[in-house]
């Protein structure tokens, strides 16, 4: 092994990490291939789609399942695609090059079975853990390893509880990033947090709702198997006997009247270690214009046709796809660290780094196609890389067929894209 | 040292400075308002923006004794008590943000820039005037939606006064 200083900036993962890379080389291949073959891009993907499943990869990933022509579809027609070339000859007529991108995309999140990742190498675990509190008044807390800094884990793992127990969302709070209070965690990365953290909530849930079952089934002088949660009561089926989940939950901790042998309390943990990683796929499409003269490039329209699995919230979900498409949008066009001739940084400020701004991005136009996760109970897969993952072959897929040249590079500055068309 | 006296959210201050004190760091560190933020110290990212006499400006640009004499507001005081300001509840109900880290500089900006524009924005001219705010969560898309939900809000506000 050889160290050595260097003067460049540090590089770590980001959004996707590996998956951007992976996606953008295939998908600039798939597009190249359909050209050189004089086949329609989207049709050249279509017949090579795995249709199957289970499908075992070579590389440790068994594909579980989904299907991509919904995908292709639905962003196809979002676009309106066979309306492009006359959409091009128009804009051809007023000195514009137009050209349209498809870009699929499938990745691996839900990371990780611990198992294997640490046959890669992973000298830990990638499990992750819950901790639910139901206090005596019947709010409930959940402590969860899955950290949240924006992504709104606040919303979504709260709505999960609130579903099971048909609780207003306001009895349930989230306690995350604090390890004075959560004790074990592996954190959130990977589109992992609902997959996995998500999960280890529901796995939780489980058990206290088991433990709570009895206890309501001991107050009302039932069996158990008859008890069934709706509306926050616990209730015996066929009757119009029940408890409110506070009452049960001051049971278990005034403990004068428990089932014998059972513990006071009630809150319980887990940890949940999955047994498959989840593939969110999608297809993108990017239709824009370039300026000849110029080289700038204009957003005409961008549509996204993501598979997540199920939503829990779908407001949420969006705003993970707009994020993420900004930033694959950003390292097509416009995101680079320049070092000149002597080695000096000369991005090293906003000032010269050119992060999206408002004006550089058009509004997206996003789809969602539903085949439900098998691997977990949420039918969950995760959605917070996809756009980055996806969108930057789109962009260049796009750029490359506006100008008719396939040698470009990222970022597709006007310089270089006035330079790929003008020699 | 120098004494700066000013309007900060309605209550006259008198802050005891360096010369070379920010408004941003004199709103911060001295009276305590950290939901202005700093964010690239460059000018160049907006998340320092306040309103200095009812225009957006970037507080890590300005000295705080430029500002004196100035009636200042910042993201703390554009609420009238419980009831958010309606380019906040539009940012609320349209999800305009994610981190949260952005977001009281892009408020503050877009409430100036609503107040400009009138009613009369349209989705090209919110871009734009955005152009120096950054935001790295939300692809500017709910934002640029939330502003154009608070224009139609706050022409009705304006309308019912």
């Amino acid at each position: 092994m050889i160290g050595v200083y260097t003067n460049t900036t540090p590089v770590d993962a980001y959004r996707g990490a590996g998956r951007p890379e992976a996606s953008y080389l295939i998908e600039r291949m798939m597009e190249t291939a359909a050209r050189q073959l004089k086949v329609d891009p989207a049709e050249l993907r279509k017949k090579n789609f795995i249709t199957a499943f289970p499908y075992q990869t070579p590389v440790i990933m068994a594909y579980d399942i989904g299907d991509f022509h919904a995908s292709i579809d639905a962003a196809m027609k979002a676009i309106d695609y066979a309306g492009f070339p006359a959409r091009k000859a128009k804009a051809k007529a007023s000195g514009k090059l137009r050209g349209i991108g498809v870009s699929c995309y499938i990745e691996a999140c839900g990371i990780a079975p611990s198992k294997a990742v640490g046959s890669l190498g992973a000298g830990v675990g990638l499990w992750e853990s819950a901790e639910i509190r139901v206090n005596p008044v019947g709010t409930i807390e959940v402590l969860t390893g899955s950290h949240s800094h924006g992504q709104g884990h606040e919303t979504t793992f709260c709505q999960i509880i609130a579903e099971r127990l048909g609780v207003p969302i306001s009895q349930v709070s989230i306690v995350h990033g604090d390890t004075d209070k959560v004790q074990f965690g592996m954190g959130t990365y990977g589109s992992r947090s609902l997959a996995v953290g998500g999960t280890a909530i529901v796995k939780a849930m489980e058990k206290v709702e088991a433990k709570a079952k009895k206890i309501a089934a001991h107050a009302l002088e039932a069996s158990e198997s008859d008890i069934v949660i709706e509306n926050g009561e616990f209730k015996v089926t066929g009757t119009d006997k029940s408890i409110a989940l506070p009452m049960v939950a001051l049971a278990a901790y005034t403990a004068h009247n428990l089932p014998d042998g059972m513990e006071p309390g009630l809150k319980e943990t887990a940890f949940y270690d999955p047994t498959n990683f989840t593939f969110p796929a999608g297809a993108y499409i990017c239709e824009l214009e370039v300026d000849p003269g110029t080289g700038k490039t204009s957003f005409v329209n961008f549509v996204a046709a993501d598979d997540f699995g199920r939503l829990i919230n779908p407001m949420i979900v969006e705003g993970q796809v707009h994020g993420g498409l900004a930033q694959g949008i950003g390292q097509a066009l416009l995101e680079g660290a320049v070092y000149d001739d002597t080695g000096q940084l000369v991005t090293a400020s906003f000032m010269d780094y050119t992060m999206p701004r408002a004006d550089d991005l058009p509004s997206f136009q996003l789809s969602h196609t539903t085949t439900l996760c098998p691997g977990n109970p949420l039918g969950v897969k995760g959605c917070g890389e996809a756009g980055a993952i996806g969108a930057s072959a789109a962009v260049i897929n796009a750029i490359t067929d506006a100008i008719g040249n396939n040698k470009l590079e990222m970022p597709a500055t006007p310089d270089r894209v006035w330079h790929a068309i003008h020699g | 040292m120098s004494t700066v006296k000013l309007t900060v959210n309605g209550k006259a201050v008198s802050v005891d400075v360096e010369d070379r004190t920010l408004l941003v760091h004199l709103l911060r560190e001295n009276l305590n308002l950290t939901g202005t933020h700093v964010g690239c110290d460059t000018s160049q990212c907006g998340a320092c923006v306040v309103h200095v006499d009812g225009r957006a400006v970037k507080s890590c640009t300005m000295l705080a004794g430029q500002a004196a004499g100035s009636n200042v507001t910042t993201i703390e005081g554009l609420a009238k008590g419980d009831e958010l300001h309606p380019m906040q509840a539009a940012f609320r109900d349209n999800h305009g943000l994610q981190c949260g880290y952005c977001t009281p500089g892009m408020i503050m900006s877009a409430v100036d820039i609503v107040h400009r524009h009138g009613g009369k924005l349209d989705e090209e001219t919110v871009r734009h005037e955005l152009e120096g705010n950054i935001c790295r969560c939300t692809g500017y898309h709910n934002i640029v939606k939330a502003v154009l939900d608070a224009a139609g809000r706050m022409k009705v506000a304006q309308a019912a006064e």
